[in-house]
């Protein structure tokens, strides 16, 4: 094991791959010259030359087209957008191309790419700056949705993007590229997608947490189990399509709680689609209502004051937990 | 004047083109009979554009194109039944029925589709192209668009790239003078469409559209400069489509006296004519042609009839590629059982209930042919026209 970076396990996932196929390659804005807006790229071009790791211009929507092209005739782009905002500009070649490729043309192309994209709040960024867009690439059939919040997830989920033979979003945090992590050494294996991971075991209160907001909630969970004697279950869904719910229900039917942390708007949220699968299909077993956790439902506001009362925290994720076990404790 | 081929090529040409022909306006009528729904858009007039771009393609080259690709797909190679199938939402359709009329896809014969969103297919060209440059392969990519499309973002930005990294791409535009109902001096501000392009380094050359003989020696030239010099550049050429924008287009745009004028110089009857002057062939073959290619659609009609409709439980079908070993997504949450696991292409109990009940809805008398006009899209028209020339 060794401890690395969450934007240094994401470039192994990605150099380890392209050195072990040759139809592997890089495309973005500032991803080579450059090293990447965020560096995850760095060191690319030099160990794969301009072959493999090509600088573009700032095109995002004929970018994710050329990969979409390149990914039907044999290659396996790698499509890095600078942020998750310039997602909403290439969203046609994503949903109208990328995703219906393969099927309204039944199966007889196939479009194995990944689309990299860093998001998420913080920085003080602004509105444009600052989205989480978990949500809505969760809601097109024929995409894949990862969101790793360790550098040991990061470099697996990316590995299996790679190979996988679909369409994958991946969607990174830009607060978590510096993040350290223990990573297996040498060309670790992948993970399979649709698989959560158990951060934490519990018995109170199951607290799903989606991309930076499962170490929010792990967080809380200590706070929980230090200050109101709550053992809470952590759960990290990891991809969010497929999404594992077997393992969300089978600690909801344990617990008979539930909260969602998300840093998207609340509105058709990735907690919005839990809940509901959990309330579907778990009813008899939830003591309380499903609580959410969720970003403000505003632009991201500048002031950092502002856009840190905009964002969820360990103190909100306590609050809804509680909440469910109001009157129970 | 380019000078006439031989004469077997001459014979191929004129087959193509009247195989195309006879195929729209069969498309046309069975729209009418409601036996194929969405949006049909015909390329009845558009032959000679069409058949000379494919006639000097390699088998190894890819055509892609938009939602008007009946006949691109037919001059790929693609049995004209499978397109009818596909009109038709029949299995045997070339995506089995998931696509329909502007969808049309044939990966053997590198038609790389059909596609419904104006200028979404320029970037994937590029992208095609990128691909054989990468592999060493010397494959070229023709890529078809609308007048309408090189107004879109995806032009500019599609046409900067393939300069900039010397795609073997040849962007060739169809200029059918019309972007659906808006006349190119009122959508673009640049009519040379050849033009468009020179700022990013792409020479453009206009080439007469209706003469198959004047599209071939043109393309070829395109295809020699992308295949040898990785050169991409941009063709267009002037073309007309004699039907609607689509089926239920009435027309308001445009003067009857315009189609006809056209219509003198249709791309069929001005090439049989020159073949049968020159004596390269007789009166006899272009019989012929016709001839083969009725009974052709006729055999197309047969068999999309008599292809079965698309069974339920495939509906979830290609909607990801399998992993391979077992890879597993989930299908659809719709149903009340939580699903996952690698028979998860089979479709769940009630997802399946829930298709059969939806799918029951296909089977009620809809009286007239919805117009699409009044369900969803009002800008594509308001009635179904019935063209003079399909007798219907």
């Amino acid at each position: 094991m060794a401890e690395l970076r969450m934007r240094e396990a994401l470039r192994d996932a990605m150099a380890e791959e392209m050195r072990a196929d040759e139809s592997v390659f890089v495309i973005g804005e500032d991803v080579a010259v450059f090293q990447g807006a965020f560096k995850v790229t760095e060191g690319l071009l030099d160990e794969f030359g301009e072959r493999r790791v090509r600088d573009t211009p700032i095109s995002e929507n004929t970018i994710v087209g050329i990969g979409v092209g390149a990914a039907m005739n044999g290659l396996r782009p790698i499509v890095e957008l600078m942020t998750v905002n310039f997602s909403l500009l290439p969203l046609d070649q994503i949903v109208n191309h990328a995703a219906a490729i393969p099927y309204m043309f039944n199966g007889q192309a196939k479009v194995p790419m990944v689309i990299r994209m860093p998001g998420g709040g913080g920085h003080q960024l602004g509105p444009t700056h600052s989205h989480s867009f978990e949500a809505l690439f969760l809601q097109v059939p024929g995409l894949l949705v990862a969101c790793p919040s360790t550098p040991a997830d990061g470099k697996a989920l990316l590995k299996a993007a790679i190979r996988d033979p679909n369409p994958v979003i991946f969607i990174e945090h830009e607060s978590l590229y510096g993040a350290r992590g223990e990573v297996p050494d040498g060309d670790g294996e992948p993970l399979r997608f649709g698989e959560a991971a158990v951060r934490r075991e519990g018995t109170d209160v199951t607290i799903i947490g989606v991309l930076k907001m499962a170490q929010v909630a792990e967080r809380a969970a200590a706070q929980l189990a230090n200050e109101h004697s709550v053992e809470a279950e952590v759960i990290d869904p990891r991809t969010l399509r497929p999404l594992d719910l077997d393992t969300i229900l089978a600690s909801v039917r344990k617990t008979n709680r539930a909260v969602i942390v998300e840093e998207g708007w609340p509105h058709g949220g990735v907690g919005a689609n839990i809940a509901t699968l959990i309330t579907e299909q778990a009813f008899d077993y939830l003591d309380a209502p499903v609580q959410r956790v969720t970003g403000a439902d505003v632009h991201m506001p500048y002031s950092k004051r502002l856009e840190q009362a905009a964002i969820p925290h360990e103190e909100h994720v306590v609050r809804a937990a509680l909440a469910t076990l109001a009157g129970a404790k | 004047m380019a000078e006439l081929p031989d004469a077997a090529t001459c014979y191929e040409l004129l087959a193509r083109m009247a195989l195309i022909r006879r195929f729209e306006e069969e498309a046309g009528r069975q729209y009418q009979r409601a036996k194929a729904g969405g949006f049909l858009h015909l390329a009845i007039g558009e032959e000679a554009t069409i058949v000379g771009t494919t006639s000097v393609m390699r088998e190894e080259d890819f055509l892609i194109g938009t939602y008007r690709t009946h006949g691109h797909a037919i001059a790929r190679g693609t049995e004209p039944k499978r397109v009818m199938a596909e009109l038709f939402g029949r299995v045997d359709g070339t995506s089995g029925g998931r696509g329909g009329s502007m969808h049309i896809f044939d990966a053997e014969k590198r038609f790389m589709g059909g596609y419904g969103i104006v200028g979404g297919n320029l970037p994937i060209a590029a992208g095609l192209g990128l691909a054989s440059q990468y592999k060493g392969e010397d494959a070229v990519t023709v890529c078809m668009f609308g007048d309408g499309a090189s107004n879109t973002g995806n032009f500019g930005e599609t046409m900067n790239l393939a300069a900039l990294w010397k795609l073997p791409v040849l962007f060739l535009v169809e200029n059918n003078l019309y972007g659906m109902g808006t006349a190119v001096e009122r959508h673009s501000a640049q009519t040379d469409l050849s033009k468009k392009a020179e700022g990013y380094g792409i020479p453009g050359t206009r080439v007469d559209g209706m003469d198959v003989l004047a599209v071939r020696e043109w393309v070829a030239e395109g295809i020699r400069q992308a295949r040898e010099e990785s050169r991409p550049t941009l063709l267009e050429a002037f073309t007309y489509r004699y039907r609607g924008h689509s089926a239920a287009d009435p027309e308001v745009y445009r003067e009857r006296e315009e189609v006809e004028e056209w219509q003198q110089k249709d791309p069929i009857e001005t090439f049989a004519q020159r073949c049968v002057e020159a004596a390269v062939l007789g009166e006899r073959e272009v019989q012929q042609v016709r001839d083969k290619a009725n009974e052709e659609v006729e055999a197309a009609v047969e068999f999309a009839e008599n292809s079965p409709e698309p069974p339920l439980d495939t509906m979830y079908e290609n909607l990801y590629a399998r992993t391979d070993p077992g890879g597993w997504y989930a299908v659809d949450e719709r149903s009340p059982e939580p699903h996952r696991g690698e028979d998860e292409a089979e479709m769940p109990a009630a997802a399946r209930e829930l298709a059969e009940a939806g799918a029951a809805y296909a089977e009620q008398p809809t009286g007239d042919r919805p117009n699409p006009a009044t369900h969803g899209d009002a800008q594509e028209g308001t009635e179904p026209r019935v063209s003079s020339e399909d007798g219907t």
